[in-house]
C-alpha cells in the first residue's frame, strides 16, 4: 500500500487506481482515442485537401494509393481514406449511443423489476417477453418506414442525414434493451436480499441509494460484459439496416456499408473490405479489453494483494 | 433505569401459500433500558431473528408497537431513530459489500443519515477502524482480504458510527471460530462501556449469553414463554422450556443432568401453532389444561417472569 495507507481514499478514486493498473484496459482506452481522433481528422481532410467523400471519379475507380488519396480511390472513384473517416464517425457513433441508450433502458428496467419486485415487476417483464416476441424483421421495417413528418418533424429534417442517423439509433435501442432488462433482473435479484443491503435499508438508504451504491456495482460484471458485446453487434447490425434500406443510406459511408458494399468485390479490390473490417475488428476488441479493464476496476476481488 | 426501547404486544404474522399465516412473532411485549443487555434466545425458528428485524425496522410489525426513548415508532418518527438503532448480522461474509472499500463501509450510516461531511466521516471511519482494534492501513481495503473476526469487527465498526443508542446483533458470533468468539464479545463488552450502548443479542448460545448480558429473553414458536435476570434464569429457570434449553448445554467433565429427560421432538410448524400452551405438545409436566388455556405472562418475582400454568419450582 502506499504511504497514505492509512487516510481513507474514495472509492472512485480507489477504482480509478485500478483501471490505470490494468494493462490491455490503458492500452483500449489509448487505442480508442486514436480511433476517434482518426475519424474526427476528417473535418481537416475534407477542408484542407478539399476531398468530398461523395463525389465520383469514374475514370478514378479502383486507384491505387496516391499522394492525393492515400488509401486509393473505391469502386466509385470516391477516397477511400476519407470514407473511412466519415464511415467511422457513423459507426462509432451509432455503436455507442445506441448501446448506451438501449443498455440504460435494459439497466432501469432490470434494476426496478427485480428491486421492486411484485406488480412493478410482473408488468415490467411482461412487456419485455412481449418486446422478445416481436419478430425483429417486420418490426425493423415498420419503424423503418414511419413517416418522421407526420411525428411533428420537419420536412427538412425528416430527409436529412441526421434523421437516418437518429432513426438507427432509435430502432436499435428498441430491440435491444430485451436482453440486458432481463440479465440486470436476474442478477438484481440476487442481491439484493443480502445483509449489506438490509444493513442499508435499516439505516434508512433510499432505494435509489441501494441500486446506485450496492447494487449496481455488484452486477457490473455482467452489465459490462454485455455492454461490450453489444458495441461490436451493433456497429455491424447499422450495415444489415442500411442494407433494408433504412438509416444510414449509401452514398453516406459507415464501416458496415462500407465492408457489405466491399463483399462481391472481393476478389478485385481486397483492400476496400479490409480497412472497413480491420477498423471494425481493432474497435470490437479494444471495446472489450476496455470492459475487462472496467470489470477489473469495479472488482477488487480481481486484484491479487501485494 | 429509563427504558430505552418498549416493544408493545408485537406479532409479525407471512402469509403463505393457501391463504394461511406464519405467525413468526405472536404478542411479544418486552423492553430494553438504556445500557442493558437483552438476550432473545430460542431455537432456530422461534421468531428471534424476525424480532429482531422489526426492531431495527427492517419488517413492520402486523400488529403491536415499538417506542423508543418514549417516542411510539411510525413512519414519520422512524427516520430519525434508524441512526441510533442499529444492527450487526450473522454472517460476517454476506454483511459488507464486497465492492466497497472498508472505510465507505463503515461510514455508510453517516452518508446515508447525511451526517457530516465527506472528511469527517472518513475522519470518523478511521477512528472506528481503530477502535475495534484492526489495524489503520485497513481503510482502504475490501472484505475479502478479511477473516470472519475481522469482518465482524468492521460490522460492529459500521454499527457504532452513527453513535447509536441500541445495536441489535443477530447472532453475531455464531458464524465464528470459538477462538475469536471471545474475542469479539470481549470487544462487543469494551464497546458498550465505552459507547453507552444497549444491546438486543439475538443467540441460541447460551454460554455466550451467560457472559455478556443483563436480562434473557426465551422465545418458543414466536411467543415468550419467559423473561427474567440472567442469575435467576441459569439459577432457577422457571419454564420448562428453559430448562430444557439449559439442560442441552454441553459442559465438559461434567455429567448432563437430566431433569425428567430433555424435550423431544421437532418444534411445531408456525403454520399451524398447537392450541394453549405452545410448548404443550413437547412439554414433560403437561395437563389438560395446557391443551386448552394460553397461559398468560405473569410475575413471579421482580426479576422473573413466565407463562407457564405450571411454572418450575412453584410446587
Amino acid at each position: 500500500m502506499s504511504e497514505f495507507a492509512d487516510v481513507a481514499i474514495g472509492v472512485w478514486t480507489l477504482r480509478w487506481r485500478r483501471f490505470r493498473r490494468h494493462r490491455t484496459g490503458m492500452a483500449s482506452l489509448f487505442i480508442l482515442g486514436v480511433l476517434v481522433a482518426f475519424v474526427l481528422a476528417a473535418f481537416p481532410l475534407q477542408y484542407f485537401m478539399g476531398i468530398d467523400p461523395d463525389v465520383t471519379d469514374l475514370f478514378a475507380r479502383f486507384d491505387p494509393p496516391s499522394a492525393q488519396h492515400l488509401l486509393g480511390m473505391d469502386e466509385a472513384g470516391r477516397d477511400v481514406l476519407i470514407r473511412l473517416m466519415i464511415g467511422g464517425q457513423i459507426s462509432l457513433l451509432v455503436g455507442v449511443l445506441a448501446t448506451l441508450v438501449g443498455g440504460i433502458i435494459g439497466v432501469l428496467v432490470g434494476v426496478a423489476a427485480g428491486y421492486f419486485g411484485g406488480r412493478l415487476d410482473g408488468v415490467l417483464m411482461r412487456f419485455t417477453d412481449g418486446m422478445i416476441a416481436l419478430p425483429l424483421l417486420p418490426l425493423l421495417i415498420v419503424l423503418g418506414a414511419i413517416d418522421l413528418t407526420k411525428l411533428g418533424f420537419s420536412s427538412d429534417f425528416a430527409h436529412s442525414g441526421a434523421a437516418g442517423f437518429w432513426r438507427i439509433v432509435v430502432i436499435i435501442s428498441i430491440v435491444d434493451w430485451t436482453a440486458i432488462a432481463r440479465l440486470v433482473r436476474a442478477a438484481t435479484l440476487q442481491i439484493r436480499e443480502r445483509d449489506y443491503v438490509r444493513a442499508a435499508r435499516a439505516s434508512g438508504g433510499s432505494a435509489l441509494y441501494m441500486m446506485g451504491t450496492h447494487i449496481l456495482p455488484n452486477i457490473a460484471t455482467p452489465i459490462i460484459v454485455s455492454f461490450t458485446l453489444t458495441v461490436g453487434r451493433v456497429i455491424l447490425f447499422e450495415s444489415v439496416l442500411s442494407f433494408l434500406g433504412f438509416g444510414v443510406v449509401p452514398p453516406t459511408p459507415s464501416w458496415g456499408n462500407m465492408l457489405n458494399n466491399a463483399q462481391e468485390l472481393v476478389t478485385t479490390a481486397p483492400a476496400l473490405a479490409v480497412y472497413p473490417g480491420l477498423l471494425i475488428f481493432v474497435t470490437v476488441i479494444a471495446v472489450n479489453f476496455l470492459g475487462d479493464g472496467l470489470q477489473h476496476a469495479f472488482d477488487p476481488r480481481s486484484e491479487r494483494t501485494p | 433505569m429509563s427504558e430505552l426501547l418498549g416493544i408493545d404486544d408485537v406479532s409479525v404474522h407471512f402469509p403463505a401459500a393457501g391463504g394461511r399465516v406464519v405467525r413468526a412473532v405472536e404478542q411479544v411485549s418486552l423492553s430494553i433500558a438504556a445500557g442493558e443487555t437483552l438476550a432473545l434466545v430460542g431455537e432456530s425458528g422461534s421468531g428471534k431473528s424476525t424480532l429482531g428485524f422489526a426492531v431495527a425496522g427492517l419488517q413492520a410489525p402486523t400488529s403491536g408497537g415499538l417506542r423508543f426513548e418514549g417516542v411510539p415508532l411510525t413512519a414519520s418518527t422512524w427516520p430519525a431513530a434508524r441512526r441510533k438503532i442499529q444492527i450487526v448480522f450473522q454472517d460476517p461474509f454476506g454483511a459488507l459489500d464486497p465492492r466497497m472499500p472498508i472505510s465507505s463501509i463503515i461510514a455508510e450510516p453517516l452518508l446515508i443519515q447525511r451526517i457530516g461531511t465527506a472528511e469527517s466521516r472518513r475522519a470518523r471511519a478511521a477512528e472506528l477502524v481503530a477502535q475495534v482494534g484492526l489495524p489503520r492501513d485497513a481503510l482502504n481495503r475490501y472484505p475479502h482480504e478479511f477473516s470472519g473476526g475481522q469482518r465482524q469487527r468492521i460490522a460492529i465498526a459500521r454499527a457504532l458510527s452513527p453513535a447509536p443508542r441500541l445495536i441489535v446483533a443477530d447472532e453475531p458470533l455464531s458464524a465464528l471460530d470459538v477462538s475469536i468468539q471471545s474475542q469479539v464479545l470481549n470487544l462487543m463488552k469494551e464497546v458498550q462501556e465505552t459507547h453507552a450502548l444497549s444491546y438486543l443479542f439475538i443467540s441460541h448460545d447460551l454460554a455466550v449469553v451467560n457472559h455478556l448480558v443483563d436480562r434473557v429473553a426465551v422465545l418458543y414458536l414466536g411467543r415468550l414463554v419467559e423473561v427474567a435476570d440472567r442469575a435467576a434464569l441459569f439459577a432457577a429457570p422457571a419454564h420448562h422450556y428453559t430448562r430444557a434449553l439449559l439442560d442441552a448445554v454441553p459442559r465438559i467433565g461434567r455429567r448432563r443432568a437430566r431433569h425428567g429427560g430433555t424435550i423431544k421432538g421437532e418444534m411445531p410448524s408456525p403454520l399451524n401453532p398447537p392450541s394453549g400452551c405452545v410448548f404443550h405438545t413437547r412439554c414433560p409436566r403437561a395437563e389438560a389444561l395446557c391443551g386448552a388455556e394460553v397461559p398468560v405472562l405473569r410475575a413471579l418475582s421482580d426479576v422473573q417472569s413466565v407463562a407457564c400454568h405450571f411454572p418450575l419450582g412453584s410446587e
